[in-house]
């Protein structure tokens, strides 16, 4: 096994795995095809998870450090630049896998930390003093003793991660290891053995439905486009993912470049696509290398380009770097960004599918959507349906964020309870704080509460409750988040992020930010006419934010106004606090802030004297001081600073 | 002028529409910022109205019109850092900096951006600044570390 060069792989995976296209191989194609898939190795090997995620929590540093490590002792051992395995709030994450025993996974490293862990698990011992999230034990390996499974991490344990398996798994850039963990096989088989329509029947059996946001049916969407009869079609996997909170896209392309590969050969060969285009933003530097790096080494396979495996089939993938603005998401705009435009919507119908990238039929589909074709292929849309609900089915992979405990990429299946994904996932609130809301994607701006806190993860059922699924966004707040700071702060955002095309997205939230700015401001004594115009606001409301609802041309427009609306539902109370009473229930919004001073705990340090900036505290040395609430502009610098806790918050 | 951007115009021959949004990226990526020469110049390789470019240029918000500083501070505002309180890191940011978002100092040391997601949400609130990461910030943190760049940018 040892002479295996790279060419000799790639002659056996092109010979013996995609031309044969064999649902399973003989025993010793299995073992080689364990070798290469670096299931059983030879040397040990260390993955560092480099995602964006893990970069940032400076899984840079830690690579360089255990690099340093290497080259001073002369071991034989593979270092590589792995994706995410979606803790993320275990960043940095390190694998360690030695021969003839099972992986280990550890989570939190700190430079400080490497020699210590390589010494040892070298060593053939697990190390003390470090975070185990814990090991992916095997029959074929001898597994560590009183190290648990990463599967029965609370983390992992509710979720099913179907789309996930190979992320933060396997070299991102390396094909042949794909491809021996059985990638690429359900595309080669596609096009040795279905006809484009097969495949678009397939996929609409299995009841997929699209994951960024619309729940439009794929199979249908996948139909509409292979049944138009035009020349050039164009098939695009929508990456932009501007929704702010949530990064699983990116996190997916970094993590396992080839699997979105193959989900667009498969989509362009079932729409007869001969072009196929990843549309993504220039920012995402890392997907953006790692997916032309695996690009290169899937057409030196030749799995990309003209007759591809001898099947005569066409498709050629370039990827499109696009920039930042929020309405890219939207298919029409993203269209018209493409094409090098202002990324306005269109009036729809015509729909892409008629009249899409330079008026050819096109199919858009979201990353996470596109996913999951190779595996209904592979495992047919029977066993596809068994997951989910009645009209949901798959999986769905969400960004948990926020107040939680654990924090990442999670997936689980349709049908799962809100509940579980907080408290078991997400392992409780932090600090122990008291659930209040989750924020469900920006772009649906809806808020599940504690009164639909046992719903499930249904389109069907938080449609009737009047909520999409949005994009897979998921933040978590607790008590002191305050809910109408919240959606000043949506607003804010739809109002900077609106195209301008149609007036009432335009405008609409221009004023429902205004009226939310007045309502979180301090009261102004010097201008008398405030208060009236604050209730003049307050009145239009209501009005405003349905007629955005209901007349904004594009879905984005029209769920601008969500948050608010959902916070007039279910935070009524806050948001009267704030109107009638100018009172922040949480103590988050700074114009209503009042500090008071505790005259009894106060000893005259004259901190807060000093590094007020507004100049409202008085008092002298060594005696209680004062706050004069006019002067005050809640800056809570006064707080911060005070050592004394002497200060508190109405 | 003319000679550090014609390179960049050479990946793109066809002279297209749909080049003008990538070749924008890659004058940003060049200069940190698109000057108004480069504009101009790539509405006469495209045979563009420059009204045209400009109009794609402002509409989406990562292009920026000034120069940028030697250290360039994004910071994060999505849902996740806005509940760790990003918006009082921006807030102390304006203070110590003296400038607003989308703006840089008048000594070219210091420029701002506020951005809708880094990708650090388990993190929050996060910083970035010339592509290294500052994670779980405190607005009282930020002194210290703007004083390590300030001394920075005396040696460059």
């Amino acid at each position: 096994m040892k002479s295996v060069t790279s060419d000799n792989t790639k002659e056996f995976l092109v010979r013996e795995v995609l031309h044969k296209t064999a649902y399973s191989h003989d025993a010793e194609t299995q073992k080689k095809l364990s070798y290469v898939g670096r299931e059983r190795i030879h040397k040990p090997l260390i993955y560092v998870g480099m995602a964006t995620c893990g970069v940032i929590a400076g899984a840079n540093a830690i690579f360089a450090s255990i690099k340093e490590y290497l080259s001073g002792y002369n071991y034989n051992v593979d270092l590589v630049e792995g994706g995410c395995i979606g803790f993320c709030s275990m960043e940095p994450i390190i694998d360690i896998q030695l021969p003839g025993r099972s992986r280990v996974v550890f989570g939190k490293v700190t430079e400080e930390l490497v020699p210590h862990l390589l010494d040892e698990m070298l060593n053939y011992s697990i190390p003390q003093g470090v975070t185990i999230i814990g090991q992916y034990s095997n029959d074929i390996f001898q597994n560590w003793e009183g190290v648990p499974e990463v599967a029965q991490h609370p983390f992992y344990l509710n979720q099913q991660r179907n789309l996930l398996t190979h992320c933060g798994v396997i070299d991102p850039v390396s094909v042949s290891e794909y491809i021996a963990r059985g990638g690429y096989q359900a595309f080669c088989r596609c096009i040795a053995r279905q006809t484009p329509a097969e495949v678009c029947r397939t996929v609409e059996e299995s009841k997929l439905t699209g994951r960024g946001g619309g729940s439009f049916p794929v199979g249908e969407k996948w139909n509409l486009v292979q049944n138009a009869f035009t020349g050039q079609k164009y098939f695009i996997a929508n990456a932009v993912e501007s929704d702010p909170g949530s990064y699983m896209n990116r996190m997916i392309i970094e993590s396992n470049p080839h699997l979105l590969i193959e989900s667009l050969l498969i989509g362009a060969y079932a729409t007869g696509s001969s072009k196929a285009i990843l549309f993504t933003r220039k920012e995402f530097h890392l997907a953006i290398s790692r997916f032309e790096t695996a690009l290169q080494q899937a057409r030196d396979y030749g799995l990309i380009g003209h007759n591809i495996l001898d099947s005569g089939v066409n498709i050629e993938i370039v990827v499109k770097k696009g920039a930042r603005a929020f309405v890219c998401g939207e298919e029409t705009a993203l269209i018209n960004a493409l094409e090098g435009k202002r990324a306005m919507p269109e009036a729809k119908p015509p729909y892409p599918t008629e009249k899409g990238l330079w008026d050819k039929p096109t199919c858009v589909n979201n990353v996470e959507t596109l996913i999951n074709v190779p595996l209904i292929l592979s495992n047919g849309p029977e066993w596809y349906r068994t997951t989910g609900t009645f009209n949901s089915k798959g999986t769905k992979i969400f960004t948990l964020s926020g107040r939680t405990q654990y924090k990442g990429i999670v997936e689980v299946a349709m049908g799962t309870q809100f509940k579980t994904i907080v408290e078991g996932i997400g392992g409780g609130m932090k600090d122990k704080g008291k659930f209040k809301a989750i924020f469900l994607g920006i772009n649906s701006g809806n808020f599940i509460t504690e009164n639909t806190f046992d719903y499930r993860v249904d389109i069907d059922e938080l449609r009737n409750i009047g909520i999409s699924l949005g994009s897979g966004g998921f933040a978590v707040a607790d008590e002191s988040v305050c809910m109408v700071d919240m959606a000043a702060h949506f607003t804010e955002f739809f109002h900077r992020e609106s195209c301008g095309k149609c007036i009432p997205c335009r405008e609409g939230t221009a004023i429902i930010s205004q009226i939310l700015k007045q309502a979180t401001r301090r009261p102004n004594a010097l201008k008398k006419t405030t208060a009236l115009e604050r209730f003049k606001g307050i009145m239009q409301l209501k009005s405003v934010s349905t007629v955005i609802r209901d007349t904004s041309l594009c879905a984005l427009g029209r769920s601008a106004p969500n948050a608010i609306l959902s916070v007039m539902q279910n935070f009524n109370a806050e948001l009267k606090s704030h109107i009638y009473d100018r009172k922040c229930p949480a103590g988050v919004c700074r114009g209503l802030r009042v500090f008071s001073i505790d005259p009894d705990k106060c000893i005259g340090c004259t901190v807060c004297f000093k590094k007020c900036p507004a100049d409202a505290v008085i008092g002298s040395a060594k005696h209680p001081h004062y706050i004069i609430e006019e002067r005050c502009t809640g800056c809570g610098i006064c707080y911060d600073s005070c050592k004394f806790n002497a200060i508190s918050i109405h | 002028m003319e000679n550090s951007i014609s390179h960049i115009f050479e990946q793109y021959p066809n002279k297209l529409r749909e080049d003008l949004i990538p070749i924008l990226n890659d004058i940003q990526q060049e200069f940190g910022y698109l000057p108004e020469q480069a504009l101009q110049e790539v509405s006469a390789y495209l045979s563009l109205s420059v009204n045209k470019v400009y109009g794609v240029a402002t509409f989406y918000d990562n292009f920026r019109f000034v120069r940028q500083g030697k250290f360039h501070i994004r910071v994060c505002t999505g849902t996740a850092c806005k509940m760790e309180n990003a918006s009082v890191l921006v807030a102390e940011l304006e203070k110590q900096l003296k400038i607003s978002p989308g703006q840089t100092d008048p000594d070219f040391a210091f420029s701002l951006e506020v951005v809708s997601c880094l990708g650090g949400c388990s993190a929050a609130p996060v910083i970035e600044v010339n592509g290294n990461y500052f994670i779980e910030l405190k607005a009282t943190d930020l002194k210290f570390i703007l004083s390590q760049f300030r001394a920075k940018v005396e040696l460059l």
